[in-house]
């Protein structure tokens, strides 16, 4: 059963998921935190903190991960088999098919579209992980070191596109030394 | 024939893997890696066709890395270059993340382990949103279209209606809005 759920999960993130990795975070936590509960906001927090420190696309790397939490090791690798799966048939159906420009002017223009309602999405998904689980003591006025990280991450990021790995070790060490 | 494709899909299986085993940082990164090898190093498409390419590949849904080691292979070798450049590009993450998930799981509720993570959440937050809002300044949104940012993430994160649905619904707004677009360049062209 959960195997079935794995694959129908990761398929329709495959078939759904424009703009890359980022953009998959909100239909994954929607499906994984939300709807199946296999785990926690805290344990999808720390999954989006290991998949951009480790090398490979962040997509495989949650997929494997959240595989792995539901079903074990074959769990694991169906769902990010079933990530795969409608890029293979897409990829291969748009060789075969696709092979003039104007149907890849459409698809770029789709694209296009399509871009604001992406950046949305991303944002939703940074703002349903803001709550008082990945933050810790927030309103209570003792200890909101949570919302200084949370600010100048932003700031670094934001502004001065700081390397995203150095600013997780960072936050690490703080909260090493703080908490 | 048959062992000169062969040959191709491991080359190709070697060259997706060792992308995949050192590219920190996501798809984008790992877009110029991919270009030294196979256009540079092993001269297996043109810099044009390559660059062509990749501009279908970055439209469609789904792994961004993996559509393109799908791509690539596809035109060098075939089904099985395609099967070959997708495992290599796959492989040394599920190998990586299963080792650390692993670990992780095993020694999550040790204090230490805690109080890093602690830290490192809200970093986390923050390193999604800065990216939602560069990429909403990148798309050019005026008062008009600020609309739809607004409307997704009240739908999701306010009326928790299933990303599944919003995509569909703005996937099918910008097949209009293209299509729109696609005809009025058609009308230029018609027109002296």
């Amino acid at each position: 059963m959960i195997y079935l759920q794995l694959l129908w999960v990761f398929i329709k993130i495959g078939v759904l998921g424009f703009g890359g990795g980022y953009a998959m975070l909100s239909l994954i936590q929607h499906e994984v935190v939300d709807h199946y509960a296999w785990m926690s906001t805290t344990e999808f927090a720390d999954m989006v903190a290991i998949s951009q420190m480790t090398p490979g696309p962040i997509s495989i790397n949650m997929a494997t991960y959240v595989g792995y939490t539901a079903g074990g090791i074959g769990g694991s690798l169906l769902a990010s088999f079933a990530l795969c799966l409608p890029s293979i048939i897409m990829v291969y159906l748009i060789i075969k098919l696709l092979t003039n420009k104007k149907s890849g002017m459409l698809m770029t223009n789709l694209l296009k579209g399509l871009k604001p309602a992406i950046a949305g999405l991303i944002f939703a998904a940074g703002l349903s992980m803001m709550n008082a689980q990945n933050f810790v003591q927030i309103g209570k006025g003792e200890n909101n070191i949570s919302i200084v990280i949370c600010v100048l991450a932003f700031v670094a990021s934001y502004f001065f596109k700081a390397n995203p790995i150095l600013l997780i070790l960072l936050s690490g060490a703080v909260g090493f030394f703080v908490y | 024939m048959y062992f000169c494709i062969m040959k191709i899909a491991w080359q190709l299986f070697s060259t997706f893997f060792k992308i995949g085993a050192f590219t920190l940082g996501g798809g984008y990164a790992m877009l110029s890696m991919v270009e030294k090898a196979v256009v540079d190093k092993k001269q297996w498409i043109p810099a044009d066709e390559f660059w062509d390419l990749i501009a279908i590949v970055q439209s469609l849904p789904g792994v961004f890395a993996v559509n393109t080691a799908l791509y690539v292979g596809q035109k060098i070798a075939g089904r099985k270059g395609a099967a070959a450049a997708m495992l290599g590009a796959i492989i040394p993450s599920i190998v990586i993340i299963l080792l650390l998930a692993t670990i992780f799981r095993e020694y999550r509720d040790l204090p230490v382990v805690e109080r890093i993570f602690k830290g490192i959440r809200p970093c986390v937050v923050a390193l999604i949103l800065a990216p939602s809002l560069r990429m909403i300044k990148s798309a050019k949104i005026n008062w008009k279209t600020a609309i739809i940012p607004i409307a997704t993430v009240a739908l999701i994160w306010w009326l928790k209606v299933s990303p599944a649905i919003v995509i569909l619904a703005a996937i099918a707004g910008s097949l209009i809005y293209a299509l729109v677009i696609q005809k009025k360049a058609k009308k230029k062209e018609v027109q002296p």
